[in-house]
């Protein structure tokens, strides 16, 4: 056998890199003089030892299936959209118009058309580098970090200048009328009573398990899923036979922005329930160490990003419990992006070359 | 507006493009080699901090700054190993590169000096201080080229005249040195240079490494130079202006001069004016803050002028068996 089975490659390999990642950040913690193993109790009691800790972590990843679902399609396109914090961004700035727009009778209504004016505004932040990549031939990760700065720019003025309620110093929108209220937890059937009220999860984590459905079902079981695949193994190929690249990187693109988009509905409409400045917090880039971690495979993001929401929450528990600022997070971030991204290859080679001698006996 | 006042946004162009030009520069090295690098943010704010804080507790900014370096070549070493030897992406290694240093200062500074992520106030030695050429004073009262002499050019920390003079230096090494022949080579065919017998690896760790260097410097002058201390994501996307310059200038040693000041300039601009009135149309401050991006598409898009990339940049080099 001349390769690695396919579980080394999908379970095994991001597993060893996230128990380096962790590793080297329980060594962080011994450096600065504190208990590696009490940080991680804290953490883990924190994040999932109560409904509370429960309520965060489930809405911190509903936050991150967005960011990395949208890494994910764009990277089966061969395209790194870094640009996910300026879609989400620019996605919030659709929730906040079409949540303030009508005094909405029903929030079923107000999601749906809030979730299209997310998804639509994320799919244009998206759409000028996608058509600079397509057209031009700019680089997509350039354009996108500077779509990122220009995004936040844009808000700012918008919220200082156009949506800032008059008499109000805040940089932020109005608040959103009741009906465009989304449920919570604690509100909906059946699993209400096993959250408290005060948590932000709400009904948009099921809107992230269908796009999780939504994304496996465009890449694996569409003609335009197998194109993308098609373009992102080789692009030669793909011209060959017949798939437009043009096509492939507008419409890739344009799902990936849309996705990133999406996440507003749960952090500008389910939580603060108005729009406000830097509301995306980092959740854009979060989705590149998802979709990383993951394998871009939706259900390995659903993981991540569980993960990811479950670090959230535990370090900012963390930064209440101990002396440890919540920055460990970033850093823990940072490393599993380092690991599984970058310096994959790292443990990639000696487990291949394991399989390969273990095979040939 | 009058010429004291010009002299004085000249003056805030100068401070704030230096940083801005010595990360150019840095990055110009690496993505000259074939080495994407959007790290450069990280790597400044992690010298930012070391710089700081050992110029705080042990009062010399010299130490300080051999520190910050330090601090920017380990990263940089990271993004080698990363991008040269175990051949990652070299865009997903920058974006951890950034997260690294943006976690690891607060955390260390945090457990060093309790202040909510920042480095003590320095003072006297912890500083640099400015450097008053020869005949400033005298010549103060000339017109016009007196103040141009004495608040301009003169006054200024060392950090400013080594960034300025390593816009030439850099010219030299790159065109009219061999390192810099192969450097740019490395850059463009790494094949061919592997095949002339001169190793891709070595000549891309230099690069990375000078990368390093002089993304701390631009660190050191951040936390010692135009303010007193680190204070926490005190880079504030500089990092990525410097990028941005970098492909405006089209990866040249002279045109990164003029995109850096050019961007230092539209900064002063924003601090000082919030609301740019031109008379027919008012420029908003946010409009001002995102130029130096939008100005960056634009040129990206190839509507004035095409900025092509050195041709092997971001593809890991795999010797031929």
């Amino acid at each position: 056998m001349d390769k690695m089975p396919k579980w080394a490659d999908l379970a095994l390999i991001p597993l060893i890199n996230l128990v380096i990642a962790f590793v080297i950040s329980g060594l962080v913690i011994l450096a600065i003089g504190e208990d590696p193993l009490r940080a991680l109790d804290v953490m883990v009691t924190g994040a999932l030892g109560s409904a509370y800790g429960w309520g965060y972590t489930l809405y911190y990843a509903t936050n991150f299936i967005f960011t990395g679902l949208a890494v994910a399609v764009a990277f089966h396109a061969s395209q790194f959209n870094i640009g996910g914090e300026g879609q989400a961004t620019l996605g919030g700035l659709g929730v906040a118009l079409v949540c303030l727009a009508l005094p909405w009778p029903h929030w079923t209504v107000a999601l749906l058309a809030a979730s299209l004016g997310a998804a639509v505004f994320g799919a244009a932040w998206a759409a000028i580098p996608a058509w600079l990549q397509a057209r031009r031939g700019s680089h997509i990760v350039i354009t996108t970090i500077m779509f990122n700065f220009i995004g936040a720019s844009l808000l700012n003025y918008i919220l200082v200048n156009v949506l800032r309620p008059v008499g109000s110093m805040d940089p932020a929108s109005a608040r959103f009328p009741e009906g465009a209220k989304l449920p919570s937890f604690h509100d909906l059937p059946l699993i209400g009573g096993m959250f408290l009220r005060s948590t932000p999860a709400n009904v948009t984590f099921f809107i992230a398990l269908a796009a999780c459905v939504f994304v496996w079902l465009l890449i694996w079981r569409t003609r335009l899923g197998y194109e993308i695949r098609a373009f992102g193994k080789s692009e030669p190929a793909a011209r060959y036979a017949g798939i437009s690249p043009y096509k492939i990187v507008m419409v890739s693109m344009l799902i990936s922005g849309a996705l990133a988009g999406m996440m507003a509905i749960n952090n500008v409409m389910g939580e603060a329930e108005r729009l406000v400045l830097n509301a995306v917090e980092g959740a854009g880039f979060i989705g590149i160490a998802v979709a990383l971690m993951g394998r871009n495979h939706p259900v390995g993001v659903l993981l991540a990003a569980i993960l990811f929401g479950f670090l959230y929450q535990g370090g900012a528990e963390l930064a209440l419990e101990t002396s440890i600022p919540r920055e460990l997070i970033t850093v823990i971030q940072a490393l599993v992006i380092l690991f599984t991204g970058a310096l994959d290859n790292m443990v990639r080679r000696p487990v291949a070359r394991l399989f390969v001698k273990q095979g040939a006996k | 507006m009058d010429f004291a006042t010009l002299i004085q946004i000249l003056d805030s162009t100068v401070r704030l493009g230096v940083p801005l030009l010595l990360a150019c520069l840095a990055g110009l090295y690496s993505e000259r080699a074939g080495i994407f690098d959007i790290g450069l943010e990280g790597k400044m704010l992690m010298s930012a901090f070391f710089s700081g804080a050992v110029a705080a507790v042990t009062g010399s900014v010299w130490l300080g700054l051999m520190a910050g370096v330090g601090g920017a070549m380990a990263l940089a070493a990271v993004h080698g190993l990363a991008s040269i030897t175990f051949r990652g992406n070299q865009l997903i290694s920058g974006v951890a590169v950034n997260f690294l240093a943006s976690g690891f200062t607060v955390l260390i500074a945090q457990s060093w000096f309790q202040q909510g992520g920042r480095t003590p106030q320095l003072m006297g030695g912890g500083r640099f201080e400015p450097i008053h050429l020869p005949g400033a004073e005298a010549l103060r009262d000339v017109p016009i080229l007196g103040p141009i002499y004495h608040e301009l050019i003169s006054g200024h920390t060392i950090l400013v005249y080594v960034a300025f003079a390593m816009v030439p230096l850099t010219w030299w090494a790159l065109y009219r040195t061999r390192f810099g022949l192969r450097l740019r080579a490395v850059g463009e065919n790494p094949a061919a240079v592997d095949t002339a017998g001169i190793s891709v690896v070595r000549l891309r760790y230099t690069a990375v490494a000078i990368t390093g260097f002089l993304t701390g410097l631009a660190g050191a002058y951040l936390a010692t130079g135009l303010s007193a201390g680190f204070v926490k994501e005190m880079t504030a996307g500089r990092g990525f202006i410097a990028l941005a310059a970098l492909i405006f200038a089209k990866w040249k040693p002279l045109p990164a001069l003029g995109a850096t000041m050019l961007f230092g300039f539209l900064e002063a601009i924003a601090n000082r004016y919030q609301n740019l009135d031109l008379g027919i149309i008012t420029l908003p401050v946010q409009f001002m803050q995102a130029l130096p991006y939008i100005l960056t598409v634009v040129i990206l898009a190839g509507f004035i002028g095409k900025a092509i990339p050195p041709r092997a940049g971001g593809e890991p080099y795999v010797k031929e068996r």
